[in-house]
């Protein structure tokens, strides 16, 4: 701690007499990804002399966030804020608070291609006019892992992991039949069984193109499908089928721990499993409804993006601009992805991991992309923007626990979830249409 | 004999309060006024646009389920920590009370809870009894009780009401221990000459003696679930599952920090700041001059 300090006076003390432009870079990766960032950062600095990119740990998503609002309010902003996708739609109505990124590269004169990105990437940060407002940077999507030990102690095939949710169930009941104290648990509660669900089996979220076309959108999480997947979780919950964790990656313990045999959560949860899993385990597409037409579509994303913040000198922007164009280039691409887990962003750096042979050696660290790329997304599917979704997910959220612990029926919870939603949303295009 | 300190300058009198009175106009008063000003207002996060909106943050407070059941959290809860944190204090106050020797060494561990910080205490039992993890779940999973106050909502109110009573205990108990010390022994002894059995002199004698302090604590300790136990619920809780351990100042911060709803974060921190007043003004007017010796 005290080493770190004494570095980063000194860093200060570097910068300050030297006549480099400052980037600051507010970011949310704690631990060994946060080194990851601090060297991306270092690697940049040193690739020219004009700018100095300074990346910060600023605490978790929420944390980060709400500390830049508050900067901004003071006249402080960092030049950089890494964003999580929640909270997209907010960063978007904030005008005069960010510049597009599509805006910062063209003013830089660098070059900027939306094209190369991933377009399930891609379309969850890009408005209806087609103009990219943030810069991909670490993005996930859910996945499904198997434990094949559990799996082959219930006489079940581990590497014929069930594709639908029908086998999904048969396979639960061998499980529990086998003496497996928690089956299924699930991260990310709404993020899996809600988001990606719709997008997964080609249903909308909500209307106008599930937000991402006008503020005066609205919730259709209720729909038959919809009460029909929450049922099945319901009854499975009741018969001790599914294991609750919790909104965040708390199921992912409970599966690499053993306990659990099967989870669905993030593609980041990989290498924090491989670390500590004592058994044989896999990574898959996560189960459909195969009554469904169009399923399975593709999963979105989760993470978070790079938002330039408005009001610094337009000498500064260029370096963010300069430190942009660095991350893109596929060698950085697929460095990050290979060391964090995280997907990778364009189909270039997909490619060059794939020649690397990566994924021979790494086997199911591709599943991420080709779930994400499986079909050309949708207007259901390309991804979401809710205003205020960090309240609107936890609305939902919260209404799924009613469902689970039986206070609710299914549909009621949807359908409070749906209403308790469009308040939230009504609340927040009335406060953003000033 | 005037006993009252004369000043002969006009101003010294008010340049030696003017620190204080600066103190509170900055820490107090004009916070006070900018949360009763935003409580008028819907802004989007950034504060980029925003409209007077009079008082549609109040009545929509008071229009949402949620809210009201924010309040009915609140007040079980207060109950709860209140009422179990005396008793278990006041018992633990009698044990201490009696025991001649070692007496010193029994105080001091009992006071030891109270120098933990609220995060820290929430953190421990949240360690203790964590889901997958906690020792206590997996003991009570040998004794054949599911803990999983994740999903389960009592289970969690029962947690966040533990870790809170264990912080508050070591306070209750100083004042309590206090209170017995100063009742006077020749009244117990005069009952036990007259035959009085310990519990019966405990109701009769040592009980309403210790009215005032109980009364007090009383005030103390649901200020303190009211607005001190923040810090534990965020470190356990976070007011789930589905807003089932969600109190009043969890809300307001839930709502304002993560939710980034200012207007109806400063509203319901309005709304608090008059349950504060009414509190101050019960303990002044009630405890401090009705509750008689």
């Amino acid at each position: 701690m005290f080493r770190k300090f004494i570095l980063a006076a000194l860093a200060l003390a570097a910068t300050s007499a030297s006549a480099q432009t400052e980037i600051q870079f507010w970011h949310s990766m704690g631990g060994a990804l946060g080194d990851k960032v601090g060297e991306l950062a270092t690697k940049f600095n040193a690739t020219q002399t004009q700018y100095k990119v300074v990346a910060t740990y600023k605490g978790s998503y929420g944390e980060s966030m709400t500390a830049a609002i508050a900067a901004y309010r003071a006249g402080n902003a960092p030049h950089i804020l890494q964003v999580f996708e929640v909270g997209t739609a907010t960063m978007m109505a904030a005008k005069g608070a960010v510049i597009p990124i599509a805006k910062v590269m063209k003013d830089a004169d660098e070059p900027f291609n939306p094209k190369v990105y991933l377009p399930t990437v891609a379309g969850y940060y890009t408005d209806s006019k087609g103009n990219m407002l943030s810069f991909p940077f670490n993005s996930s999507t859910v996945v499904f892992y198997v434990n094949k030990d559990a799996f082959k102690k219930a006489g079940l095939d581990g590497n014929k992991p069930p594709k639908t949710w029908k086998e999904f169930q048969a396979a639960a009941d061998k499980l529990k039949a086998a003496g497996q104290s928690c089956v299924y648990t699930s991260g990310w509660p709404s993020w899996m069984h809600i988001e990606n669900f719709s997008a997964w089996h080609n249903v909308p979220i909500g209307s106008k193109e599930n937000g991402m076309a006008g503020l005066d959108t609205e919730f259709q999480i209720n729909s038959p499908l919809h009460v029909r997947h929450l049922t099945m979780l319901t009854d499975m919950a009741k018969k001790g089928l599914f294991t609750y964790a919790g909104r965040g990656n708390q199921a992912e313990a409970k599966f690499s721990s053993g306990e659990c045999a099967m989870l669905t959560s993030s593609s980041g949860a990989q290498a924090n499993i491989k670390r500590t899993a004592k058994f044989e385990w896999s990574v898959n597409f996560i189960p459909y409804h195969d009554d469904v037409k169009g399923a399975p579509q593709n999963s979105i994303i989760g993470g978070a993006s790079l938002w330039t913040m408005g009001g610094k000198t337009n000498n500064s922007y260029k370096g963010v601009a300069k430190f942009f164009a660095y991350l893109s280039q596929p060698e950085v691409q697929a460095d990050w992805h290979q060391s964090t887990g995280y997907v990778p962003i364009t189909q270039a750096a997909y490619e060059l991991t794939r020649k690397q042979g990566y994924y021979e050696k790494n086997p199911g660290a591709d599943i991420a992309v080709k779930q994400l790329t499986n079909k050309p997304p949708t207007a259901n599917s390309k991804g979401l923007r809710f205003g205020n979704f960090v309240q609107g997910r936890e609305a939902i959220e919260e209404e799924i626990e009613g469902a689970l612990t039986g206070k609710k029926e299914p549909k009621a919870a949807l359908d409070e979830a749906v209403r308790r939603g469009n308040e939230i949303l009504r609340k927040f295009e009335a406060a953003n249409k000033g | 004999m005037e006993k009252r300190v004369v000043f002969q300058s006009k101003w010294l009198p008010y340049a030696l309060l003017a620190p204080q009175i600066a103190v509170t106009v900055i820490f107090f008063f004009w916070p006070a006024a900018q949360a009763v000003y935003y409580s008028f207002l819907v802004q989007d996060a950034f504060g980029t646009s925003s409209q007077f909106v009079w008082f549609q943050n109040f009545t929509e407070l008071f229009h949402d389920g949620r809210y009201i059941e924010s309040f009915k959290v609140t007040i079980v809860f207060s109950l709860l920590v209140a009422v179990s944190g005396l008793s278990i204090a006041l018992l633990l106050a009698t044990a201490a009370d009696r025991v001649v020797r070692g007496a010193m060494a029994y105080k001091t561990f009992l006071i030891w809870p109270y120098a933990v910080a609220p995060a820290i205490a929430g953190v421990l039992w949240a360690f203790l009894f964590a889901p997958s993890i906690g020792i206590v779940t997996y003991l009570l999973k040998k004794m054949g009780v599911d803990w999983n106050w994740i999903i389960n909502d009592q289970q969690a109110m029962l947690l966040i009401v533990i870790a809170s009573v264990w912080k508050q205990i070591s306070y209750n108990f100083l004042f309590f221990l206090a209170g017995l010390q100063s009742i006077p022994r020749a009244l117990m002894e005069a009952a036990a000459i007259d035959g009085a059995s310990p519990t019966r002199r405990f109701w009769t004698i040592v009980f309403p003696l210790l009215s005032p302090t109980t009364f007090f604590l009383l005030v103390v300790n649901i200020v303190y679930a009211f607005f001190e136990t923040f810090g534990v619920i965020d470190a356990t809780t976070q007011g789930g599952p589905a807003a089932a351990t969600q109190v009043l100042v969890y809300k307001v911060y839930h709502d304002g920090v993560k939710g980034q709803d200012l207007g109806s974060s400063s509203a319901q921190s309005v709304i608090l700041m008059f349950i504060v007043i009414t509190l101050t003004v019960i303990q002044f007017r009630f405890v401090e001059k009705k509750v008689q010796y």
